[in-house]
């Protein structure tokens, strides 16, 4: 009986959308279905951003031996609320020199494209907005655009510096796509296909109760490593955030906004955030599934979303502790280590495919892996001179 | 390893997140106004003028007969930024132990521009000025409210011993030891008047003033 | 930050030293100035800074935004009156401040101080290196970009410190403390067991504080090879404190003078080999582990006794005409006071040798050839106060 009450838990949403859309006439009924998927997505991502806006903030504060905001609201959960108010009354300043459509499309193309790229995520068993067969491939195609946007909003504002913050971060990002797409490439030639259902589908499998996430092989926590890595950069998250450093000289790319602009590219910038952990879910922590096969009665859009809050407690975490790179440091740790890294997984991936089950192939692939990452980092650093070091007292 | 120092900060970060919600020492806000810091004996903010309500000599407002000031302009020179203005009165009081003193007329403490250095309480040799501990004195009127005059600065002595108790009891100790001494001085100059045997010089001087 | 920006083909009319580094190309030069209003602050402080792409060709601090006549203010009021302004000198460190001007004070009378104060002298001065320490390295970290939480941690072990002193002296900051022949007040029982708690507790933030960010990879990649200052250049242009120890001279007046009774105390110098911001603030962090070593040795001898020379006029004091230079080693560098008496009550010329200002000197030098993002982190390892740069 709790089977059949927990698999209709797992799937009240769909069930849910299938009653309101059965209302309807039998001609709306397929754009229905997806308009209302769609006014899901707008609503609840935004509310969730909210919501990690505010432990954020509440975050760093513990993290910082003090309370984040709790002036607003019980606990401070008032605070977004504010916060959106304040950013919507303020005013909006365009600079008079400035390329008016083009400083406005900006934001817009940036919520848009991160928007776009939640219609391909598998959110929990039968919960995808559009079943893509080449998923992946739409997912970081549009990914990509919003690069565009940033450089629209460098270029519109007519401003040297906020230009010049827009190339480095458009550098940034273009950097770290490579590593991105790289250790994605890993997964789709285990899997052979580009579909992300297809590839959550091949992590569902359970052995001795633990799960067949990507993680667990040897070449999906070295691509996962660099995914998340890539990740960091590419949402300029610290220590990844030079583009958006406050106690640098060039105020970055959206200088010139103010207002509800502004806080649209904050939002676009948290969206980023929350689609691509949910892609880094799907691809390397199994998406929806559970855990340990004796947890698979939870409803698995939990754990879709557990896994996506978990991704957004370690990018606060490492804000919290990290201090910046520089521009120059950040991209030759992209095109110098990185990537290097990031081919070597792909051979490794395929001689974890070619080599047959058994243990052999684990301790192959690890070694590889392993070894190469201590002696490119000790190498890397030691060219550097970079290196700890012990000091001398006088007599 | 790279990336090991990284790993042991994150370690370090996560110590402090977690022991925050546990550990009161890992969590050091204190949410003011409704919660406040025990007030430490020693602080001082602004000066203020100590008076004694058993010592008055003449009528008048308790504050203003009980000051314990005598004007005698100390403070006033050695202030640094020169916040104090006196003005010595006319006629004279008895002060606690008997002898004639003046007192001030006029004494005004500018306190937004003095700067809490005490140096005035140091120098004053009569323990009649010393250091309040009331901080939150926001006031819109930018130039009156803060220029505090002889009434805003008078305070009973058991104010004094509400906020500093040590200080207030080792002073008071002083004082009494101070009139004991002149009550003493004063009985055997009586006596030794007495013995003298001077008649017509009925002096008669009181050995404190009255309460 | 002003992003007031000019190109120029060549340096603006003022500048007048030859170029040190020639820009490469001929592209035109940027110029910026970044402050008074600096995010990154440490007080209102300017840089004019030009630069070819991101290198830096010139940089000229532009500092006394901050000015407040200290100086001219001294040779109104009588010396006692001065002490408390010596507080808002550096005003992280006001006892260290109080220190060297007492200690000019005496030289120039001749009076002793008794041991007691001595020992209370010796405390209070580490407790504020240890505070000062760790607010610079707090800071400098700030600015690098790490949100603010080794800041975080340092100001949780400085508020224990300010308690300590609010509870001795009356006031956390502005403590005016020091008196010619001693110190103010006298440590209760009860104070001194609060300060042994307090020191208790001190080696484990160090400890914490050190493995935060010791070996960070991402910190060390930023601060090593960056910002480096000879040991020829520090010698010649006059620095003093951490940073000379950084670039490898071996120079603290505590060694070297051996004021107040510092000889009695064991505890070393650490020497750098690099002189890069590494170096800088490494070394602040193994003084402040010298500093808790002093204050073990400190609580554990104090001796009872006066702490006040008894022979002291606290009003009324006139010292011989005649002239005295009195130093510490304040957390900064060297803190001098020189003073020359006419015989009045007033001194008849004040001096003030800021370290921060004689150490902001060579900020060009430091600077020169490295890349904009890291003139923020050379100037924040030297770690000025305006307050003193300015006074």
């Amino acid at each position: 009986m709790f089977e059949n009450l927990f698999d209709h838990l797992d799937q009240i949403f769909v069930l849910l959308k299938q009653v309101l859309v059965g209302v309807l006439p039998a001609a709306w009924q397929p754009v229905a279905s997806v308009v209302l998927c769609v006014v899901v997505i707008i609503g609840l991502f935004p509310a969730l951003f909210a919501l990690a806006v505010l432990l954020e903030r509440k975050g760093l504060g513990r993290i910082q031996n003090r309370l984040g905001p709790n002036r607003v609201g019980p606990f401070g959960i008032l605070q977004p609320i504010a916060d959106g108010v304040k950013s919507l009354t303020k005013e909006d300043i365009v600079p008079i020199s400035a390329d008016w459509i083009v400083h406005f499309l900006a934001p817009v193309v940036l919520v848009v494209a991160v928007f776009m790229g939640f219609a391909v995520l598998p959110m929990g068993r039968n919960m995808v907005l559009v079943d893509m067969d080449a998923g992946l491939l739409f997912y970081f195609a549009i990914g990509a655009s919003t690069e565009l946007a940033i450089f629209m909003a460098g270029w519109s504002s007519r401003n040297k510096y906020s230009l010049l913050g827009a190339m480095r971060a458009v550098a940034q990002m273009i950097s770290y796509e490579v590593p991105l797409l790289m250790s994605s490439v890993t997964v789709v030639m285990m899997t052979g296909s580009l579909s992300l259902t297809k590839i959550v589908a091949a992590q569902n499998h359970y052995t001795y109760g633990l799960p067949h996430w990507f993680i667990f092989t040897p070449w999906g926590f070295a691509g996962f490593f660099m995914y998340a890595i890539a990740t960091t950069a590419e949402t300029n998250r610290s220590p990844f955030d030079l583009p958006e450093g406050e106690s640098e000289l060039v105020a970055g790319y959206h200088t010139e906004y103010s207002g509800f602009k502004f806080a649209l590219f904050f939002l676009g910038e948290y969206l980023a955030m929350f689609s691509i952990s949910g892609m880094g879910a799907t691809l390397f922590l199994g998406g929806w599934t559970a855990p340990l096969s004796i947890l698979t009665w939870v409803p698995s859009w939990i754990w879709f979303f557990s896994k996506l809050m978990l991704s957004i407690f370690v990018f606060i975490w490492l804000r919290g502790t990290l201090p910046r790179l520089r521009q120059d440091q950040l991209m030759n740790f992209a095109w110098k280590f990185i990537l290097p890294l990031c081919l070597l997984n792909l051979v490794v991936a395929g001689i974890w495919r070619f080599m047959g089950d058994g243990w052999l192939r684990w301790v192959v692939c690890s070694a590889i892996l392993i070894l190469a990452y201590l002696v490119m980092g000790r190498w890397g650093m030691r060219r550097q001179h970079i290196a700890p070091r012990s000091y001398r007292y006088a007599e | 390893m790279l990336g090991e120092g990284i790993l042991k900060g994150l370690a370090e970060t996560a110590k402090n997140f977690f022991g925050s919600y546990f550990f009161a020492e890992r969590l050091t806000t204190v949410e003011y106004p409704e919660e406040r810091i025990a007030p430490i004996e020693a602080a001082r903010v602004f000066p203020f003028l100590v008076y004694d309500v058993e010592n008055r000599d003449g009528g008048g407002p308790e504050w203003e007969a009980g000051l314990r000031c005598v004007a005698c302009q100390i403070c006033e020179k050695e202030c640094p930024p020169k916040c104090i203005y006196i003005e010595k009165s006319k006629d004279k009081k008895l002060d606690y132990l008997g002898k004639a003193q003046y007192y001030p007329a006029k004494f005004d403490i500018d306190i937004s521009v003095c700067m809490s250095c005490q140096i005035c309480v140091e120098v004053c040799p009569f323990e009649a000025i010393k250091m309040d501990t009331a901080f939150e004195l926001s006031t819109t009127d930018r130039f009156g409210d803060l220029l505090l005059d002889r009434e805003q600065l008078a305070k009973p002595n058991e104010h004094y011993h509400k906020i500093h108790p040590t200080e207030a009891a080792a002073v008071d100790a002083h004082r009494a030891e101070e009139k004991m001494k002149a009550d003493a001085k004063a009985k055997s100059a009586a006596e030794a008047a007495a013995a003298k045997g001077e008649t017509g010089k009925m002096e008669v001087k009181p050995a404190g003033a009255g309460a | 930050m002003t992003v007031a920006g000019a190109v120029r083909k060549q340096l603006p009319v003022g500048w007048n030293r030859p170029v040190p580094i020639e820009p490469e190309g001929e592209g035109e030069l940027l110029e910026v100035a970044m402050g008074p209003h600096h995010p990154s602050t440490h007080g209102v402080f300017r840089m004019d800074v030009a630069l070819d792409g991101e290198r830096v060709i010139r940089l000229k601090p532009v500092f006394g935004y901050l000015h407040r006549n200290h100086e001219k203010i001294a040779e109104g009021i009588s010396y006692l009156a001065s002490m408390p302004y010596t507080d808002r000198l550096d005003y992280v460190c006001p006892i260290t401040n109080n220190w060297a001007y007492a200690l000019a004070v005496e030289k120039l009378t001749g009076q002793t101080v008794p041991e007691r104060a001595e020992y209370l002298r010796v405390i209070l001065g580490e407790l504020t290196r240890f505070q000062n320490h760790a607010s610079s390295i707090g800071f400098f970290i700030q600015e690098m970009g790490a949100s603010g939480t080794p800041l975080m941690y340092a100001f949780r072990e400085r508020e224990k410190i300010l308690d300590l002193f609010e509870e001795l002296t009356g006031a956390r900051m502005m403590v005016n403390y020091m008196r010619f022949g001693g110190c103010r007040v006298d440590a209760t029982p009860a104070w001194l067991d609060h300060t042994r708690k307090v020191v208790a507790g001190l080696s484990a933030f160090v400890d914490e504080f050190e493995q935060l960010l010791r070996t960070n990879e991402i910190l060390m990649v930023r601060t090593q090879g960056v910002g480096i200052l000879t040991a020829e250049l520090a010698v010649n242009a006059g620095i003093t404190g951490p940073m000379l120890r950084a670039s490898g001279v071996n120079y603290d007046i505590r060694k070297v003078d051996k004021y107040g009774i510092y000889d009695r105390f064991d505890f070393r110098v650490p020497l750098g080999d690099h002189g890069d911001i590494y170096d800088r603030f490494m070394i602040r962090l193994l003084e402040m582990r010298e500093s808790i070593k002093i204050l073990e040795q400190a609580l554990k001898d104090i001796p009872g006794g006066p702490v006040m020379d008894p022979k002291a006029k606290i009003r009324g004091f006139r010292p011989k005409p005649g002239e005295a230079y009195g130093r510490i080693e304040a957390p900064k560098g060297e803190l001098g006071f020189y003073l020359i008496s006419d015989g009045g009550p007033n001194p008849y010329r004040y001096r003030v040798r800021p370290p921060s200002l004689v150490n902001l000197t060579v900020l060009e030098d430091m600077c020169l050839g490295h890349g904009i993002a890291d003139v923020v982190l050379i100037f924040g390892s030297v770690d000025i106060v305006l307050g003193e740069v300015d006074r």
